[in-house]
């Protein structure tokens, strides 16, 4: 080594040689690399970090947009005299009922004939025209000889070149292209509905003699010739005493419920359920004097009916069930961003959205569930328009009564999430008030989901709270004693041993509260509650009995020690509080208190409070102890030594001098477990029942946060609004816990620079 | 009187409270350790060969049967409790006994487990002829020999029949090496040439080229040969698995039916009551191996698990790779060329609040995007021809180090900036005043000296992340890959693929079993090892990092 630098020296060239100024440059240059080479990869290291964040914005923020529409074309056709209009799934093909007995297909792109069908009725004779839901398709035309003819569309979709759709519609008569008499009398339907689905159609049809009838035919099909069907045929009338005209009738889906408006303002809300006895549940007035109802329609789904109204007014609707068992017609909730009368509603087909037409040629996007309005906007000219939504509710075709046609995209994606439907009480459809609920999906395809967090977020801060209320106590109890009293030598095994259990995998925690505890727990209720009275108390007891061993005994073991001495106490009384625990149950409980609390009206589970309590306080015991311990540590001998040398006792200069100055870090270590125990996963996820239950039962479990988004996240569509909620809960989370360690860290440094000046 | 007040002085001198406190740390210190011993015990019990009881049991109004079973387990149950399982015990008793015994043969009794009542139970004796035989299906089973077929003829009865028995074993044990090896070497091989011939046509059909043409032909001639291959080593396959299905064995059940077991259904068979001290502890060390280097068998619940070892240590690797030069560098920026000031100070802040940020929120943004966001626009530059089936656009192992990686890299920032802080401003100023430059001062002195600290860091990272569950469920862990992500197939490193974590088989065989009380020795015996894993590297840590400030106090003074 020594002859190596004599062996430098001796090369090393004159400072102002060529070579040594060539050297110097390259050093420098070498300097400047790792300089802007470390400033380069630390920067992004950190911006890295910071993308977290962002990125977990990014894809939320879509959620809290509004909506959007561009005009994709508009064009003059040559159609007058549409009744009602759909649009694919795709937004290229279109279909017009006319009032004239045809129905034509054409392109949406450009108002090409794709097929004009005549329907087999004759066209003088129509005097109404009705569609059911958009789902079904479905169409009827009521005659003036009091019949009526059902259709529906049809789409076949094949691939001739490969990639390249081509879509064939047609039209389709479910129950043959027969008239169904509607009215037995044979008068004029004046107003007709009409619904068709699963082999049942209903109508229902307001006569010209208003009368309201109605008429319920099943198709049999030949179990041979499946295109062979018998027809079964219901029918009964309403009569309308002292009504006045109705304006409006609808029916539901399944044909089970029938309404109808008149001109003074009432809804009539009929059970049709067996359709020979129809029976009216309620008939409520729903406008005030003055206003009207102008249109009617159900929502998707058909539980709710929308109610538009001549002051720009839309309300909804819906039957609930009151404590009887009987329904009753509630107006759960109303839209008036319009001002003018609502002519027309097109309800979305998939999600519980709608688009409202005014007279003024005003266009509103509304969803229902999350109470939002997500655009007003003047899009259609004239208010003398049909309108109608394709499936996917990204395309809207219109046609004025002088044939200007034109197509919109929409874009709206995330129509169902608002502040409202987070965190706020949501009426939900066919629940009998608003509540939180978090249920993301189902089977069926009307569903309405629930993506309320707040039952989530109640979910993480009970399990938060149990486990402070088992981990802080321990935890800077543990500590005050670690720091302040105990001896060194125990406190150097004591504290990395404690320290060691901040790093044990939360998985085996969870397991183990799950296959372990949990069973104990409910097998041995009272004895666990015997263990928290009966610690204290014989740790007391001991003390005192301590006080009165012969000295020469007590002497043997020096002071610090006495956490030592515990141990075998707080071993024996765990045992003996749990072998006690059948006596005490079958003496107190009935021999089982988890039955004993179900009867007295505690719900138990297995997977419960408790034992998260227990078990993520374990988790949460180190964290807070470690920082808690090097605070009261830290605090500066000097004060406790003055305190001491007044004449205060230990415990005095603890409680007055050590506790006040070492609060700040006690404060911020509190803070940082509580950091922990909210975003703690696999404990919450495997022990306990992960039901969205807003209860702060001790004895039942919940769904936190984190539990959610570990269950539900990998099967959440890309980019659909629960993925977004999902990433929502997750900046939730990730918000909470910042601010929570951020307020931590703040108090901590303020803290070191207090013990550093004192 | 005196008795009362002299309590009171003893309160008033808070003595009492002194005690409490000390209470805390016997609980805590009880509960840790505690927590470990449970853990150690149940976990390193699994592997002891136990005595196996055979006894008679009579239900009272039942015939007396015969039981054999290994006790698992032994409680006092009230009666309350016991009634409504539908036991009744006579008046007056209060309190039961019973005995948790696995009874083993879940194909033929239905209940591998079973709880019996210590008053019904007599005679319990442990015959030495009891065999208990580990099958690849079903669980254990507990019957003796009766004897030794070979294609349904006896060939073995008697006392000589267990030799016998123990050779054939082998034999068929051995086959079934050759079976494996077969299937997964050579015969994975030719399927992912045939999955490469496919992509290769897809590409050319992606590049328009007309079907027909040579390079269609070439691939097809490809095809046809690797087909051959195929057809050659499935019937050399096909005459393994005859010769292996050749032996079978008759037991005798504890009811006393007598049941035929073919021999490759057998991994492994010992007679437990027949064996002395030490050859239990060479059946429990052969447990022990089997358990840490073989396969997982019946959805987890038996067997080993050297894929979730061999996950979880590829997953860490990868992940140290990628987060030791970042965090260093991070950790080097922030204390030696940025200037110090709020602004570091804020980031510094934030650096460690990102510690303690959940880690299912890492999860998120790593499903969120490195999978969907990184993944997808891979797949779409550089797997065209696979799509729509993903190969980077799904969970797997690239993705979980690296979410991993953003997870860990607080932990090295913050290890790394600490032992920066601890070299002494002499060292730093001596290497200067000698005319070094920053980055020379840097590197020649100052990192060698906190390479210790880095490695703290290091190590701590490794720890957390092998305990991290929540995240990895969702960027790549399953619960069973059908493959390792290393193999004899180019480019020999798969990190697309899903890959199996110690962390999660215990969440996945512990919570999601079917079978929970046959998993659960297994789930204590992989969380012992985990446990044991992650107490090691800590320990690991705080010993470097204690060695450290002893060297710093030393260069100080």
């Amino acid at each position: 080594m020594q002859e190596q630098t004599v062996d430098d020296q001796t090369v090393l060239p004159a400072p102002d040689s060529t070579i040594a100024k060539r050297r110097r440059a390259w050093r420098e240059t070498k300097d400047k690399v790792a300089k802007y080479g470390v400033g380069f990869g630390g920067i992004s290291v950190i911006l890295a970090i910071v993308l977290i964040f962002f990125y977990l914005l990014y894809v939320v923020l879509p959620l809290f947009q509004g909506a959007s529409l561009e005009t994709r074309t508009i064009y003059q056709t040559e159609q007058t005299g549409s009744q009602f209009l759909t649009l694919n799934e795709y937004n290229d093909v279109a279909l017009s009922v006319n009032d004239n007995g045809t129905a034509r297909f054409f392109e949406a792109e450009n108002g090409a004939t794709m097929l004009n069908v005549e329907l087999p009725v004759n066209a003088e004779a129509i005097t109404a025209t009705a569609a059911g839901a958009a789902v079904t398709g479905v169409f009827a035309y009521g005659m003036a000889d009091g019949s009526a003819l059902v259709f529906n569309q049809d789409y076949k979709i094949t691939y001739p070149t490969g990639t390249q759709r081509k879509i064939i519609p047609r039209i389709e008569y479910p129950l043959g292209e027969a008239l169904v008499k509607v009215d037995p009398q044979g008068q004029p339907l004046e107003l007709l509905s009409v619904q068709s689905y699963d082999d049942k159609t209903t109508f229902a049809a307001v006569t010209a003699d208003q009368r309201v009838v109605l008429k319920s035919v099943i198709r049999e099909s030949s179990f041979l010739d499946p295109s062979e069907f018998t027809l079964k045929e219901k029918a009964a009338e309403i009569s309308l005493t002292g009504a006045a005209r109705v304006t409006h009738l609808q029916l539901d889906i399944e044909q089970r419920e029938l309404y109808f408006v008149d001109d003074k303002g009432f809804i009539y809300f009929y059970d049709v359920q067996n359709v020979e006895s129809p029976r009216l549940v309620q008939k409520v007035k729903a406008v005030p004097t003055g206003v009207s109802i102008t249109s009617l329609e159900f929502l998707t789904g058909g539980i709710s009916v929308l109610v538009g109204r001549s002051d720009g007014q839309i309300d909804q609707w819906f039957p609930v069930r009151d404590k009887d068992n009987n329904y009753f017609l509630h107006n759960v909730r109303s839209f008036d961003d319009q001002n003018a009368a609502i002519v027309s509603i097109a309800v979305e087909q998939a999600r519980k959205g709608f688009l409202a037409l005014d007279s003024t040629g005003k266009l509103g996007i509304y969803h229902t569930t999350a109470q939002r309005t997500l655009l007003v906007e003047p899009q259609l000219e004239s208010a003398d328009a049909v309108m109608s939504l394709s499936p996917r509710a990204n395309g809207l075709i219109s046609l004025t009564a002088d044939g200007q046609a034109k197509l919109i995209h929409i874009d709206n994606e995330h129509p169902d999430i608002s502040w409202h439907s987070l965190w706020e009480k949501v009426w939900y459809e066919s629940r009998s008030e608003p509540e939180h609920i978090w249920q993301s999906s189902s089977a069926s395809s009307d569903f309405e989901p629930k993506f309320s967090l707040t039952p989530l977020t109640f979910g993480t801060i009970k399990a938060a709270f149990y486990a402070m209320l088992v981990a802080v106590p321990l935890a800077i109890m543990g500590a005050i004693f670690t720091a302040y009293f105990m001896s060194p030598k125990m406190r150097s095994i004591v504290k990395p041993t404690i320290e060691i259990m901040e790093a044990l995998p939360t998985v085996i925690l969870g397991f183990l509260a799950v296959l372990w505890l949990a069973p104990i727990v409910e097998d041995n209720l009272p004895g666990v509650f015997t263990i928290l009275f009966m610690l204290p108390l014989m740790i007391i007891l001991t003390a005192w009995a301590w006080t009165k061993l012969p000295r020469r005994w007590r002497e043997a073991i020096p002071d610090g020690w006495e956490a030592a001495i515990l141990i075998p106490v707080v071993i024996v009384v765990g045992i003996v509080s749990m072998s006690l625990s059948s006596s005490i149950e079958l003496w107190l409980f009935d021999g089982n208190m988890p039955q004993f609390l179900n009867d007295i009206g505690i719900d138990f589970d297995q997977r419960n409070s408790l034992v998260v309590g227990l078990v993520m306080g374990f988790a949460v015991i180190p964290t807070i102890f470690s920082i808690t311990e090097d605070a009261i540590f830290g605090v500066p001998k000097h004060l406790t030594i003055g305190s001491l040398a007044l004449g205060a006792t230990p415990w005095q200069t603890m409680t007055r001098v050590v506790l006040l100055t070492a609060s700040p870090g006690i404060f911020s270590a509190v803070m940082i477990g509580l950091g922990r125990a909210v975003g703690e996963t696999m404990i919450v996820l495997m022990a306990t029942g992960n039901t969205p239950i807003m209860d702060f039962n001790i004895f039942e479990g919940f769904r936190a946060l984190s539990a959610n988004i570990a269950v539900e996240m990998p099967e959440a569509e890309v980019n659909s609004s629960h993925y977004r909620v999902l990433f929502l809960a997750a900046l939730v989370l990730f918000m909470a816990t910042f601010v929570l360690n951020t307020a931590a860290e703040v108090v901590r440094q303020r803290l070191r620079k207090k013990y550093s000046s004192l | 009187m005196s008795q009362s007040s002299s309590i009171k002085s003893w309160f008033n001198t808070g003595k009492p409270w002194v005690w409490l406190n000390a209470g805390a740390v016997s609980i805590s210190l009880v509960m840790v350790v505690g927590l470990v011993l449970l853990i150690a015990v149940r976990g390193l019990s699994h592997f002891w060969p136990a005595d196996i009881m055979e006894l008679t049991y009579q239900e009272p109004g039942q015939p007396a049967e015969t039981l054999i079973g290994e006790r698992i387990d032994h409680e006092t149950v009230p009666a309350a409790r016991l009634a409504l399982s539908g036991v009744q015990l006579p008046e007056g008793q209060e309190f039961a006994q019973r005995t948790l015994l696995k009874v083993g043969n879940r194909d033929y009794f239905g209940l591998d487990f079973r709880w019996i009542n210590d008053p019904w139970i007599s005679d319990i004796r442990y015959p030495e002829g009891i065999m208990a035989i580990e099958r690849r299906e079903w669980g254990n089973f507990y019957g003796y020999l009766v004897n030794v077929k070979q294609e349904g003829e006896v060939v073995a009865s008697g006392d000589g029949a267990y030799q016998e028995f123990m050779q054939r074993l082998e034999r068929s044990n051995e086959l079934m090496r050759q079976i494996k090896t077969l299937e997964k070497d050579d015969i994975g091989q030719i399927n992912h040439g045939l999955e490469e011939i496919r992509l290769e046509k897809r590409r050319l059909q992606m590049d328009d080229v007309p079907e027909g043409t040579l390079p269609y032909q070439e691939l097809e001639e490809q095809k046809q040969q690797l087909n051959d291959r195929y057809a050659t080593l499935r019937e050399e396959l096909s005459d393994l698995y005859q010769a292996m299905n050749r032996d079978q064995i008759m037991v005798r059940m504890s009811d006393g039916r007598e049941v035929e077991i073919p021999l490759a259904k057998i991994v492994h068979v010992y007679k437990p009551n027949g064996m002395g001290i030490s050859e239990k502890f060479g059946q429990y060390f052969h447990h022990v191996w089997e358990f840490v280097s073989g396969e997982p068998r019946e959805a987890n619940t038996e067997g080993g698990i050297f894929p979730a070892i061999f996950g979880t240590v590829m997953m860490v690797i990868i992940m140290s790779i990628l987060v030791t030069p970042f965090g260093v560098i991070a950790a080097v920026y922030l204390k030696e060329y940025a200037k110090q000031g709020p602004v570091v100070r804020l980031i510094r802040i934030a650096v460690n609040n990102l510690a303690g940020v959940p880690s299912i929120v890492y999860g998120v943004f790593g499903l969120g995007f490195f999978v969907y966001f990184i993944g997808g626009s891979i797949d779409e530059i550089f797997f065209q021809a696979k799509l729509p089936s993903p190969t980077f656009g799904s969970p797997g192992l690239l993705w979980a180090s690296l979410t991993l990686a953003i997870l860990t890299v607080p932990v090295v920032i913050v290890a790394t900036e600490e032992g920066l802080s601890r070299i002494p401003r002499a060292i730093r100023e001596g290497s200067l005043a000698l005319g070094a430059t920053k980055a020379e001062t840097l590197w020649r002195t100052v990192l060698p000296m906190a390479a210790p600290a880095m490695m703290t860091g290091l190590i701590l990272a490794v720890a957390r992340a092998a305990g991290e569950v929540a995240p990895l469920m969702m960027v790549g862990v399953v619960k069973l890959a059908p493959a390792l992500a290393v193999d004899n197939i180019a480019p020999y490193l798969h990190l697309d693929r899903q890959f199996m974590h110690l962390g999660f088989h215990i969440y996945d065989v512990g919570f999601q079993s079917p079978n929970v009380e046959a998993a659960r020795p297994l789930v204590y015996a992989t969380a012992f090892l985990l446990v044991l894993i992650i107490v090691v590297l800590n320990l690991a840590a705080i010993g470097i990092r204690n060695r450290l400030r002893e060297t710093y106090k030393a260069t100080e003074s």
